[in-house]
């Protein structure tokens, strides 16, 4: 592997292992105060297997010569995580968490199913694995956009309000990398501007058979920053409380 | 002298965690199995059900623990993605011991084209019909999805298919 091929490995595996990581946390917030049951379980559930992921993803940097998952996950400051904007926000209400959850993950999905055939091995290993966990996590969000878009005139206000909040934040989910011409020339993946493609594809006959609208495209100011490390004040506070008992004994076995 | 075959055999007495009546060999989770008779060492390979399998720590634990028991010397138990574990994976003994401990199996041979439509199309494990419904894809381990029967009006969960 040539060195400008591993660093825009290295960039892409960064930018997707944080973004699983922090919305494992954010979606874990959700575990014990779900509005029912079932869906205190499913946010829940989502938790475990974004962080499980996150997990794959940062052995897959270890093995590329970065410091170990643990010391990655919780060392760093907010200037050195990549993720999106988007996955930093706190949980807010539940309208949020659920546009959020739906407009992330319907890109998600088609993220890992693009990169099945990657030319890094690796990668397209986990892809075939993390496709079939994902497929659970967007007919989920599928199914509560579609009902609660068609529900009463609160559940649909609520659901278009937070489309309309979350947009230009998922825009930042397709920030390209500054390696973005080698991760495509190199058949790594087809890079952000496709995927954003697909995703406009995928979700925009949900949202109208939900009666939801998207915002007008001369309106969209995608919300960029996340990627190099500029982080809104949502991020420090959660690094720190996903840290706290780390910190207290950094060399602690379990 | 310890053959591969005998440790094969013997993995199918470590039951999931989770579900103590199906082995990790008829979940299809095992995929290698190598003895070195030189040093009488042995390798065995698992891979995850889910990324986020929290059973997965304890379950390499389990395997080294047995294999150590037949009189290995030494056991190196690894995980990897190298193949992608699906429900087609779980063998027909398998699917008999998840009925067993009252989950619906999941479909057969799916060869990983799953439609979620699969899920609201399951036989209830207490009374066969087919007059069920999902309630939740996510259950209350990651590998289960939870449904309601209304023939027999009994909640139930599913090994959910993964593919």
């Amino acid at each position: 592997m040539n060195e400008k091929y591993a660093q825009a490995v290295k960039e892409l595996l960064y930018k997707m292992a944080d973004d699983l990581l922090i919305l494992g946390h954010r979606n874990s917030e959700w575990t014990g105060i779900g509005p029912m049951l079932e869906e205190d379980i499913s946010f829940s559930s989502m938790a475990q297997d974004k962080i499980g992921q996150s997990l794959a993803l940062y052995q897959l940097l270890n093995n590329l010569g970065e410091a170990e998952p643990d010391t990655v996950a919780f060392t760093r400051n907010q200037q050195q995580f990549h993720n999106c904007q988007l996955v930093e926000y706190p949980i807010g209400e539940y309208d949020f968490s659920l546009m959020r959850h739906f407009l992330f993950d319907n890109a998600e999905l088609l993220r890992y199913d693009m990169m099945m055939d990657s030319s890094y091995e690796p990668l397209a290993k986990l892809a075939r694995k993390f496709k079939g966990e994902l497929k659970y996590h967007k007919f989920h969000g599928d199914t509560f956009v579609m009902q609660l878009g068609k529900g009463t005139a609160e559940s649909k206000k609520r659901m278009q309000d937070s489309l309309n909040f979350c947009w230009n934040l998922a825009l930042g989910i397709f920030e390209e990398s500054p390696y973005e011409s080698t991760l495509i020339n190199e058949a790594i993946w087809k890079g952000e501007a496709a995927l954003k493609l697909r995703w406009l594809e995928a979700i925009e006959p949900i949202l109208a058979e939900a009666g939801l609208t998207i915002p007008d495209s001369n309106t969209w100011k995608p919300v960029y920053g996340g990627r190099v490390g500029k982080h809104t004040e949502n991020l420090q506070p959660l690094l720190e409380e996903m840290t706290e008992v780390f910190r207290v004994d950094p060399g602690a076995e379990w | 002298m310890v053959e591969e075959k005998q440790i094969w055999k013997a993995l199918e007495e470590v039951m999931d965690p989770e579900i103590p009546t199906i082995s990790m060999v008829d979940l299809g989770i095992i995929t290698q199995v190598q003895v070195n008779q030189t040093d009488n060492t042995a390798s065995v390979t698992l891979i995850p059900t889910f990324s986020g399998c929290p059973a997965l720590r304890v379950m390499e634990d389990m395997v080294r623990e047995k294999v150590l028991s037949l009189g290995i010397q030494k056991v190196d138990v690894s995980t990897n993605f190298d193949t992608a574990w699906t429900t087609d994976r779980i063998t027909e003994k398998g699917r008999k011991a998840l009925l067993q401990h009252g989950l619906a199996p999941p479909p057969e041979h799916t060869g990983g084209l799953i439609e979620l439509s699969v899920l609201s199309d399951v036989a209830c494990p207490y009374c066969q019909s087919k007059n069920t419904r999902l309630t939740t894809p996510f259950g209350p381990t990651l590998c289960r999805s939870m449904h309601y029967c209304d023939n027999c009006l009994q909640a139930f969960e599913q090994f959910k298919p993964v593919g």
